[in-house]
């Protein structure tokens, strides 16, 4: 308990004038360089809880600890300086460029002038924007999801160990927002910070999470747990509803290709003759098989119809539109195979060559497994 | 991707120019007034037979010095409005600052319900008669517009941006100083020219208190009816405001952060 970066011990935080307190003795550590992520209904507190962190809201009682240190009755403004701090609206300042904005930190800190201009630079490429480009730009030429990046970039200034997120995706177009997240996570790889992750939105919840704290009025903690224990096992009926009908669903998204296990399917290696094909079809009484080229790249799909239609393989099979990779999660496996005209989906390697074929069926078994022998899928099941 | 930064970028820029097409618009009508309205005194000076009284009126060197006098009194107040406004502006926008900002505004608005004419007698009961008392009196009835758009100003900053400031560890200094004042200036200058320009017109009353100015003129013209005196004296006037309102404009646009 002692390595935590960020410990909330029994803190309370009451408004003037109301007699809930939004937050009621709560107690929370984060671990170095895990995601926690904050979920709950609106109103719930989660946003306060967040802003209890860096003290933008004074708590009303309890303690706040950072890195073992009492931070809360420090200078707050000194404190905020090392912790990154992203806003759903963004807030770039206007009239300063984006490398001035990024700046802010560092030169709050008094950095020298080189290294400001330094870190500019490495954070505009960390975050996928061109420093000569966008350097001198000012935010009102931005696109929304470019702002944010630039949010983010500007966040980790002055390269702060925690990162708070204040649904920092809310307000960015589905499309965007699922790129956007996609790669943060990978920068999130190499950075490892600790980050606390404010969303409503359970299925960013479940994507972005190390672990997921779901909260309940008053900032109580109704299930704190990594995502797949909760979508498998929910603690009580508030957190079962507020997962909704989709867990299994969601759950897809946690786990990959390499997961599961591959139907090898009928391989046919090109080139082969008619005849070889029809009996090893007729054998596997799958309808499908799968040819590959010399190299072992998948080329097409050959079921029986499209051999009596033409002589030359290659041309007579359907085409094989979506190829997964063992790091895909299981929900672009599902889609992969809704999309694909023999119902499978082909998983290929890193260099494209053949690995084996994700099944329907093999989804189902793997996701029945997944619920620890069913009971607590079937009470997930009944709330849908 | 790139099509949209492109499509970003065109956007920007004619936004830019309509922005810019507005600054000039008030760049271009405002002097040209100015210069129809000298042609005209020009032609009225150049034209009309003068009698001896109106010669002794409108004689040069005692023009040159209420012109003088009138924009030395309208510069001083409008700068005694600007150190007065200014700083009450954002004192009762801070946060924790007593609630006196709705009260105030009340009233210097009801203070400049007041006829100018009463308002500046009001002062030279009190303070006496000179320039001082007229500056002091022309930069009361021009107060209000700066103020307010000192409050209007630093209440249009978009409080997430404060926030953020805020939440990277500003102080609140810093934050008045980096954020809202530079965000606020355009709606200040605004109210800066609004009181110029009404300060200009004002101080054509100056002379009541003895502060001079080209009241004088006019006042001499009505006085002994004189037309021609009272034209040329309210066409000076409203040169010295235009020219104000001018350096006004200006000011607008080069002290308009970039990138707003």
């Amino acid at each position: 308990m002692t390595t935590a970066q960020i410990e909330l011990r029994h803190v309370s935080k009451t408004y003037e004038g109301v007699e809930e307190p939004a937050v009621k003795d709560l107690s929370l550590s984060v671990e170095p360089g895990e995601i926690l992520v904050l979920v709950g209904p609106s109103g719930c507190g989660k946003s306060t809880t967040l802003r209890l962190i860096n003290r933008m809201i004074e708590p009303s009682e309890g303690t706040i600890v950072y890195e073992g240190e009492d931070v809360t009755t420090v200078d707050p403004n000194k404190l905020r300086r090392r912790i990154g701090y992203v806003i759903q609206q963004v807030g770039l300042f206007p009239h300063r460029t984006i490398a001035e904005n990024i700046a802010t930190v560092p030169e709050l800190l008094k950095w020298p002038k080189a290294k400001v201009a330094e870190r500019i630079d490495e954070l505009l490429e960390l975050v996928g924007m061109d420093p000569e480009v966008y350097r001198d730009r000012y935010p009102s030429e931005l696109s929304g999801g470019q702002a944010q990046r630039v949010g983010v970039a500007r966040a980790l200034g002055a390269d702060p160990d925690v990162l708070l997120m204040d649904e920092p995706f809310g307000a960015i177009d589905p499309i965007t927002r699922d790129r956007l997240q996609n790669e943060f996570l990978r920068l999130q790889s190499t950075l490892r910070k600790t980050i606390v992750f404010v969303t409503h939105d359970i299925d960013e919840a479940v994507k972005m999470g190390d672990r997921i704290a779901i909260l309940r009025e008053g900032s109580q903690i109704a299930q704190l747990d990594k995502p797949e224990v909760i979508l498998a096992e929910p603690a009580d009926e508030f957190v079962e509803n507020f997962l909704g009908s989709g867990a299994i669903l969601k759950s897809l998204t946690l786990k990959r290709v390499r997961d599961i296990d591959l139907d090898p399917l009928v391989v046919l290696r090109d080139p082969v003759h008619r005849g070889q094909a029809l009996t090893a079809l007729a054998e596997s009484g799958s309808g499908y098989a799968v040819l590959v080229d010399r190299d072992n790249r998948p080329v097409c799909w050959i079921n029986e119809r499209s051999l009596n239609s033409s002589s030359e393989l290659a041309k007579a099979g359907r085409e094989i539109s979506v190829q997964l990779q063992p790091e895909d999660t299981l929900q672009d496996a599902l889609s992969a195979m809704l999309q694909s005209s023999s119902g499978h989906a082909v998983v290929v390697d890193g260099t494209g060559r053949y690995q084996g074929c994700c099944t329907i069926e093999s989804l189902a078994h793997f996701v029945v497994g997944m619920g620890n022998g069913g009971t607590s899928l079937e009470t997930t099941g009944r709330s849908a | 991707m790139s099509t949209a930064i492109a499509e970003v970028a065109t956007d920007e820029s004619t936004r830019t120019r309509r922005k810019w097409n507005a600054a000039n618009l008030d760049l271009i009508i405002t002097p040209t007034l100015a210069l129809v309205l000298l042609v005209l005194a020009v032609f009225v000076w150049q034209y009309t037979e003068f009698d001896s009284t109106t010669e002794r009126i409108l004689e040069p060197a005692s023009l040159a010095r209420q012109m003088r006098q009138q924009i030395t009194l309208s510069f001083w107040s409008t700068l005694l409005v600007v150190s007065v406004a200014v700083p009450l502006g954002i004192l009762v926008t801070r946060r924790g600052a007593p609630k006196l900002k709705d009260a105030l505004v009340t009233v210097l608005g009801l203070g400049q319900a007041v006829p100018a004419y009463g308002l500046i007698v009001l002062f030279f009961v009190w303070l006496g008669q000179g320039a001082t008392t007229a500056v002091i009196a022309l930069a009361t009835f021009a107060l209000l517009p700066v103020l307010r758009n000192t409050i209007v100003g630093l209440q249009q900053v978009d409080s997430s941006v404060i926030e953020a400031g805020k939440g990277m560890g500003m102080t609140a200094l810093q934050r008045l100083r980096k954020i809202e004042l530079p965000l606020a200036v355009p709606v200040i200058v605004a109210g800066v020219r609004t009181a110029a320009v009404i300060n200009v017109g004002m101080a054509a009353l100056a002379f009541l208190i003895g502060a001079g100015g080209l009241g004088e003129t006019i006042n001499a013209g009505l006085k002994l009816n004189r037309p021609t005196a009272i034209f040329i004296g309210a066409a000076l006037v409203a040169l010295v405001a235009l020219a104000f309102d001018t350096a006004g404009a200006l000011a607008q646009r080069y002290l308009r952060p970039r990138g707003v």
